[in-house]
Order: structure tokens, then C-alpha cells, then sequence
């Protein structure tokens, strides 16, 4: 698997713009269909937005990913907010603590095709999520 | 003491002159405003802190505490060329203007020891160079950042309530829908709903690129809003990319009306106040 990664700051809602457009130049570079580009940017804009708000201090990774012949689109968003205490609620369709639609992470994972999600309270969350062509 | 801290000491009147007369006679830098005195200015004040950095010590690392001073400056400075529009490296040209006016001076310093002159030379050069990279890659760094500003201004959104018939209005969004300005352009909506009393709001989202949970819930209330004041809305300009999109998100759009088009959502809503367009009957002679 080879990676060349850009790596953007996610600390105000203006960043999170800055990374719809970034993952969206990659995804059109790396081949993905239209609606598959727009399903990777639309599950950007949760995570990244969910970092933006709930997290501290985070960031995104973008990687161009190839593996067994295919290329894909591979982001990694980091924190180091408070972390989430139950994964599987954070999961449920629905569940919110700020009011939203409580949509955003159970709603990229079904956008994606590779979905990992590690959260220690007190240390900070990280999701990886991978799009492939 | 170097013969560059000597220099800098004690001629640095003349070191400014013949510098000044250097910038003055480059093409690039008169872009930059050579002539002006602003830039005037901000030369004599590198002067002086180069002389500072210098008698402290280490040109190896300009990183130092001893050059924080002239890496404001230089700061400064590069902001000023990059805002009169000239790239990172015409911008590094300023530094490199700098050479011949010090090399002169230096070599004159030391005529009479040729061995001194050539290290001397070389640790000027030396450090001309580093500051010539660092303002270049200051200039680079502002310039990026102008560019990400601006692409972000103009996704901002721009957006006018629009009366298409009477009792008919039309909101085009164009755009991010991430500010703080997504309320207000929403709250506009419902204003003019109440100020004109229409039945019918279309709310065409053909611009907006993405639509995630943030602008998902913005539409959801305001048609919730509108519904209140007794307005229905007509979401308009789903490309089929995005409601696929909307569908995995596990977005409910419910019973809100949603159309592909504007003119497929006009078309509904004319019916809806019971009108229809009609094709004019042919003035003029017949041509059947
Ligand atoms: N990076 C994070 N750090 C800490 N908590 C988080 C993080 N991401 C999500 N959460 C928690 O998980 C919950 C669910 O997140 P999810 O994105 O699914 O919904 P939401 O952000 O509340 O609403 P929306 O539908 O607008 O995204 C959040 O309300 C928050 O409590
Ligand atoms: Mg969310």
C-alpha cells in the first residue's frame, strides 16, 4: 500500500471547506466516479466537522491508497478532544450531544467502504475511512 | 569584530544609499515600489537589525533570538511586495538587491588583505542567501494563505430572495452553507414570506456542492419554519449524485416536496395556485 498524504489543520468551520475542496481535487484525481467523489467529500464534511466541534487540536490526512490493483482515497481525521466514551452509541442513527441530526457518524460509515473508529476518553478520537474506485 | 559588523556600523548611511539607488534601478522592485517611501523606510530598518543580528553573533542561524527582529521586518516587507503583487521570488529579489552595495563596501574594507576578503565575501553571501530563502518562503507562506482565503470567500454564500410569480418566491443558494450567514440568509426567506404573504417558497440548492447533515438541518428547519407561517416549500436542484448521497446519509427528507429542477419545482408550484402557461395563439398571418 503507498501513500502520499497532504495534511490540513481543522480548527474553524473555514477549514472544513478548505478540506471538502482538497478531498474532492483528490478523489477527480485518483478517478472516482461523480457520485462516489461526492459521497467520499460528503463524509469528509461530517468528520471533518465533527472534529471541528467536538475535538481539539485536530487535523486531516489525505492519502491516495492503492492496494491489490485498486486506488482509492484514504482520510484519517485526529483530535485530541475528550474523546468519546461510548463508540457504539456515537454510532446509532440519531444519537447527538449538540443538537445535530445525530447522522454524521453512522451516516459516513454507510458513504464508505472502510470505516475505523478509535476514541479514548481524555486522549482524543481518530476515524480512518477509505473510499476506493 | 567582522569587517561586515564593521561595515554595518560605520558606513550604514552609505550601505542605504547605494542600496536604495540598486532597488531604484531594478525593474521588479519598481514594481515592488522601490521609489516609494515606505519601502524606503523598511530598508533602513533591515539595516538596523541586520547590524544588530550581526554584532550578536551567529549568521549561521538566522532562527536565532538574535535575528527575531529582522525576521519581523522581513515579514513586514514580504507582505507589502506579495500585496503589490509580486511573486515569492521577485520578492527574495529585495534581499538579493542587498549584495552588491554590501560587497562592495566590504571589499573596499579590505583591500589591503586579499585572505580576509574572500571569507568575508563568502559569510556575507552566505548570509544574504539565508534571508533571501527565508523571505521567500514567508512570501510563499502568505501568498497560499490569500489564495485559500479568497477561494473560501467566493464559496461564500450569496443570496437574494427572489418573487417569481405573485404568491411564488424562489431562494437560490449558492455555495457553502457552513457560516453563520446560512441563518440569516434563511431567516430572509421566512421574512419575505411574510411580507408578501406567498403560499409557495422554492428553495433551489443547484449550487450548493455538498449537501451534509449541517445544510440538511438548515433545510429541514426552515421548511418546518415556513410550514408554521403557512408557506409550503419546494426543495429544488437535487442532482442524482446527491440524492443518492442524501439517501446513505440516512437523511429523512420526509414529506418535503423535492424536484430535480427549478422549472420543474415552478411548474408544481404554479399548478398548486391553480395557473397555467399557455402558448400565445399567433398574431400576424398564419403560416398553417
Ligand atoms: N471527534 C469527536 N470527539 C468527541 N465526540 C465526538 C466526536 N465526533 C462525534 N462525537 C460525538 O458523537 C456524537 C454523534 O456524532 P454524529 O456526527 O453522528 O452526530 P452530530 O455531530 O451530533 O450531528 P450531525 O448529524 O450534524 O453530524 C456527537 O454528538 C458527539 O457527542
Ligand atoms: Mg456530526
Amino acid at each position: 500500500m503507498t501513500g502520499k498524504g497532504e495534511i490540513l489543520p481543522l480548527r474553524a468551520s473555514e477549514d472544513v471547506v478548505i478540506v471538502r475542496q482538497r478531498v474532492r481535487a483528490l478523489a477527480a484525481q485518483e478517478g472516482l466516479k461523480l457520485v462516489d467523489q461526492t459521497k467520499i467529500v460528503t463524509a469528509a464534511s461530517e468528520l471533518a466537522r465533527n472534529t471541528v466541534i467536538y475535538g481539539r487540536d485536530g487535523t486531516a490526512l489525505l492519502e491516495a491508497v492503492e492496494a491489490g490493483g485498486r486506488r482509492g482515497v484514504r482520510l484519517t481525521f485526529e483530535d485530541r478532544g475528550p474523546g468519546i466514551a461510548d463508540l457504539q452509541l456515537a454510532m446509532k442513527d440519531g444519537y447527538t450531544t449538540g443538537g445535530g441530526l445525530g447522522l454524521g457518524l453512522s451516516g459516513s460509515k454507510r458513504l464508505c467502504n472502510e470505516f475505523e473508529i478509535e476514541s479514548k476518553v481524555g486522549v482524543g478520537t481518530r476515524v480512518t475511512i477509505t473510499r476506493w474506485r | 569584530m567582522s569587517v561586515l559588523q564593521q561595515v554595518l556600523a560605520n558606513k550604514e548611511a552609505e550601505v542605504l544609499s547605494a542600496w536604495i539607488a540598486e532597488q531604484a534601478s531594478d525593474r521588479t522592485l519598481q514594481k515592488g515600489g522601490s521609489k516609494s517611501d515606505a519601502l524606503k523606510e523598511q530598508s533602513a530598518e533591515l539595516l538596523g537589525a541586520l547590524r544588530e543580528g550581526v554584532q550578536q553573533g551567529n549568521g549561521e542561524d538566522i532562527q536565532a533570538p538574535g535575528w527575531t527582529r529582522t525576521r519581523e521586518i522581513l515579514t513586514d516587507i514580504s507582505a507589502h511586495l506579495i500585496k503589490r503583487g509580486l511573486t515569492p521570488a521577485e520578492v527574495a529579489t529585495f534581499v538579493f538587491s542587498l549584495k552588491r552595495p554590501l560587497f562592495q563596501l566590504v571589499q573596499t574594507a579590505t583591500a589591503k588583505t586579499p585572505e580576509v576578503l574572500a571569507n568575508e565575501l563568502w559569510t556575507t553571501n552566505q548570509l544574504l542567501d539565508r534571508l533571501g530563502l527565508f523571505i521567500t518562503e514567508v512570501a510563499l507562506e502568505s501568498r497560499e494563505k490569500t489564495i485559500s482565503r479568497q477561494q473560501t470567500e467566493m464559496l461564500e454564500l450569496s443570496t437574494p430572495v427572489v418573487k417569481l410569480w405573485d404568491g411564488i418566491l424562489a431562494l437560490p443558494l449558492i455555495g457553502t452553507l457552513d457560516s453563520e450567514r446560512t441563518q440569516i440568509v434563511m431567516e430572509n426567506l421566512l421574512q419575505e414570506i411574510v411580507r408578501t404573504g406567498a403560499g409557495l417558497a422554492i428553495i433551489d440548492i443547484t449550487g450548493v456542492p455538498t449537501v451534509d447533515t449541517l445544510v440538511a438541518q438548515h433545510l429541514l428547519k426552515t421548511v418546518a419554519a415556513a410550514r408554521l407561517m403557512g408557506a409550503e416549500c419546494i426543495i429544488s436542484g437535487i442532482r442524482p449524485q446527491i440524492a443518492s448521497t442524501i439517501v446513505h446519509l440516512g437523511v429523512d427528507l420526509g414529506d418535503v416536496s423535492t424536484k430535480a429542477t427549478l422549472a420543474d419545482a415552478f411548474a408544481v408550484a404554479l399548478r398548486k395556485l391553480h395557473l397555467m402557461v399557455a402558448r400565445m395563439p399567433h398574431s400576424g398571418t398564419s403560416t398553417e
